[in-house]
C-alpha cells in the first residue's frame, strides 16, 4: 500500500466523483418526473394507460441495468438514432429509477386515507387539483425515505455507465490502475469516495424527513 | 311534513321568493351494493334552513344516504334534488352519470363535514381553509387567507391559524373543518357522525359550533348518535331501519310518540349504554 499513489490520483478521482454525482442526480429527478407520470397514468382508472405503465414498470425492474444500457446503447443506432454513451447512460438511469420511482409512490399514494380526497371532491376540487395539491405532496412526504434510498442504490449502481465509456467514478478508477498498476489503493480510494457520498446523502435524507415530521 | 313544523327561524326571516321551496327532494331512492339493499325507496325533504338529523343503529344506512346526496356515493333508482337541480345524473340524458367535472357546481354549494375530519395533514389550520377558496372559488392568496381567518375566529380559533393538524384536538380540528366548509358559504351543510371520533369532553365544543350554525339559519342534515343534539336542535328527526326510514317527524313526536318498535329498541339501547 503506498498512499502516496492516492494522494496523487485524487483529483482525478474527485473530479470523476462529481460527474458520478451529476449523472445519479440526473438520473433521480428525470426518474422523479417518469416515476410520477406513470405513477399518476397507473391509479388514472384507464385500463390502457395502466397496462402501459405495468408493462414499463415490469421490463425496467425485471431486466439488470447493465442490460437495459447496453440495449439502449446497441440498439438505438439501428433504428437510426445515434446516441453518445452520456445520454445512453442518463436515459439508462432515469428510465430505471422512473420505474422504481413510480412504485414507490404508487405504495405511498394507497397509504394516503381515502378521506383526503373526498374532502376535497366535496368541496368541489378538480381532480388535477386533487392530485396536485392534495395526493402527490402526501404521497412525496411518505416517500422521502424510499426516495433517498433509490438515490443510494442509483448512485451505486451508476458504476456499471463505465462500460459504454462514460468517465464516472469507476471507469476513471479503472483508467488510473490501467496506468499506474496500483488497483488496490485506486479502488479502495473509490470505495471510499462512494460511502462518503452516500452517508451525506442518508444524513441529508434524515434531516428532511424530519423537517416534513414537524408539518 | 304538516305545516307547523316550519322552524320558526326560517318563518321569521323575510321571505325571499324561492323561500319555501325546498332544498333537498329525495324521491325513491334505492341504493344495492350486490344483493344487499342498503337504502329502500327512501322520500325525504329537508326545506331550507332547516335541521334534519338522521338516527339509527350502525349500519341502516345513514351514511349512505347522506353521501348520495352530494353524489360520494351512485344512488341506483329514483331521484335527488338540490334547489330543483338534479343531483349526479344528467337532466337531459336520463340516467347519464356525471363526471366529477360536471359535479364540481353542485358540490361547491354543499359542505360536508367528516367523522374523521379529513384535514389535510401537509397543510397549517388557515392553509386548510383557505385551499378552496383559492382552488374552487378562484380568490386570490391575500383574500383567501384574510377569510380564512375570519372563518377560524368564527370557529373559535383565531389563535390555531398556524397549526398544524397534528397540533390540534379532535375537537379543534373538527372546528378547523367546519370553518373550511362554511367559508365556502354553502347553501346546505352534509355532517356525518361529526362527534363520534371525538373524546367525550370534546363533542360539547363542536355541537356548539353546530347549534351557531342551526340557530343562523343554515340548512343542515345530521347522522348523529347525540340524541340531545337532535332532540333540542333538529327541526325534524328521521329513523332509518334497514334502509328505510321507519320513522319521521319532528324530535318530539319521533323520540316519544312513535309506534315503530325498532326505534323504542334503539332509544332503549341508547339511554342504557349512556346511563351510568
Ligand atoms: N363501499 C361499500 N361496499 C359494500 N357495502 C357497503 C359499502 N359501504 C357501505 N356498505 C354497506 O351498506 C350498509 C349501510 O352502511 P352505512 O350507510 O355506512 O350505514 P350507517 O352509516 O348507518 O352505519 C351496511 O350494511 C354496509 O355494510
Ligand atoms: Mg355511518
Amino acid at each position: 500500500m503506498k498512499f502516496s499513489v492516492i494522494v496523487d490520483a485524487l483529483p482525478h478521482l474527485l473530479g470523476a466523483a462529481v460527474t458520478t454525482i451529476w449523472i445519479s442526480l440526473l438520473g433521480v429527478l428525470l426518474g422523479q418526473v417518469i416515476g410520477v407520470l406513470v405513477c399518476v397514468a397507473r391509479q388514472s382508472g384507464n385500463r390502457g394507460l395502466d397496462m402501459a405503465g405495468g408493462v414499463y414498470v415490469s421490463f425496467f425492474r425485471g431486466v439488470p441495468l447493465l442490460i437495459q444500457l447496453l440495449l439502449i446503447y446497441y440498439m438505438l443506432p439501428l433504428i437510426g438514432i445515434d446516441v453518445p454513451p452520456l445520454v445512453a447512460a442518463i436515459s439508462a438511469l432515469s428510465l430505471a429509477s422512473g420505474a422504481y420511482v413510480s412504485e414507490i409512490y404508487r405504495g405511498s399514494l394507497n397509504a394516503v386515507p381515502h378521506g383526503q380526497s373526498e374532502a376535497a371532491l366535496a368541496l368541489g376540487f378538480s381532480s388535477a387539483t386533487i392530485w396536485t395539491r392534495i395526493l402527490l405532496p402526501q404521497a412525496f412526504r411518505f416517500s422521502v425515505p424510499a426516495l433517498v434510498n433509490e438515490l443510494i442504490l442509483l448512485l451505486k449502481a451508476s458504476s456499471l455507465i463505465s462500460v459504454v465509456g462514460v468517465a464516472e467514478l469507476t471507469r476513471t478508477s479503472q483508467t488510473i490502475s490501467a496506468s499506474n498498476f496500483r488497483p488496490l489503493e485506486i479502488y479502495l480510494a473509490a470505495g471510499v469516495i462512494y460511502l462518503a457520498i452516500n452517508s451525506a446523502l442518508a444524513l441529508f435524507g434524515t434531516l428532511v424527513e424530519r423537517r416534513l415530521q414537524q408539518g | 311534513m304538516a305545516v307547523t313544523d316550519t322552524p320558526t327561524a326560517s318563518v321569521q326571516r323575510v321571505a325571499a321568493a324561492d323561500d319555501t321551496a325546498p332544498m333537498v327532494t329525495i324521491r325513491g331512492v334505492s341504493k344495492a351494493y350486490g344483493s344487499n339493499e342498503v337504502l329502500r325507496d327512501i322520500d325525504l325533504t329537508v326545506n331550507k334552513s332547516e335541521v334534519v338529523c338522521l338516527i339509527g343503529p350502525s349500519g341502516s344506512g345513514k351514511s349512505t344516504l347522506l353521501r348520495c346526496i352530494n353524489f360520494l356515493e351512485v344512488y341506483d333508482r329514483g331521484e335527488i334534488r338540490i334547489e330543483g337541480q338534479l343531483v349526479g345524473y344528467s337532466e337531459t340524458t336520463p340516467r347519464r352519470r356525471l363526471s366529477n367535472a360536471e359535479l364540481r357546481g353542485l358540490r361547491r354549494n354543499v359542505g360536508m363535514v367528516f367523522q374523521q375530519f379529513n384535514l389535510w395533514p401537509h397543510m397549517t389550520a388557515l392553509e386548510n381553509v383557505a385551499e378552496a377558496l383559492v382552488q374552487v372559488r378562484g380568490l386570490d392568496k391575500i383574500a383567501a387567507a384574510e377569510r380564512a381567518r375570519l372563518m377560524l375566529a368564527r370557529v373559535g380559533l383565531a389563535d390555531k391559524a398556524d397549526s398544524y393538524p397534528s397540533r390540534l384536538s379532535g375537537g379543534q380540528q373538527q372546528r378547523v373543518a367546519i370553518a373550511r366548509v362554511i367559508a365556502m358559504e354553502p347553501h346546505l351543510m352534509l355532517f356525518d357522525e361529526p362527534t363520534s371520533a371525538l373524546d367525550p369532553e370534546l363533542v360539547g365544543e363542536v355541537l356548539q359550533v353546530m347549534r351557531d350554525l342551526a340557530a343562523e339559519g343554515m340548512t343542515m342534515v345530521v347522522v348523529t348518535h347525540e340524541m340531545g343534539f337532535a332532540a333540542n336542535v333538529a327541526d325534524r328527526v328521521a329513523f332509518l331501519d334497514r334502509g328505510r326510514i321507519a320513522a319521521f317527524g319532528p324530535p318530539r313526536q319521533v323520540f316519544h310518540e312513535s309506534p315503530e318498535p325498532r326505534l323504542t329498541q334503539f332509544l332503549q339501547t341508547y339511554h342504557e349504554r349512556n346511563s351510568f
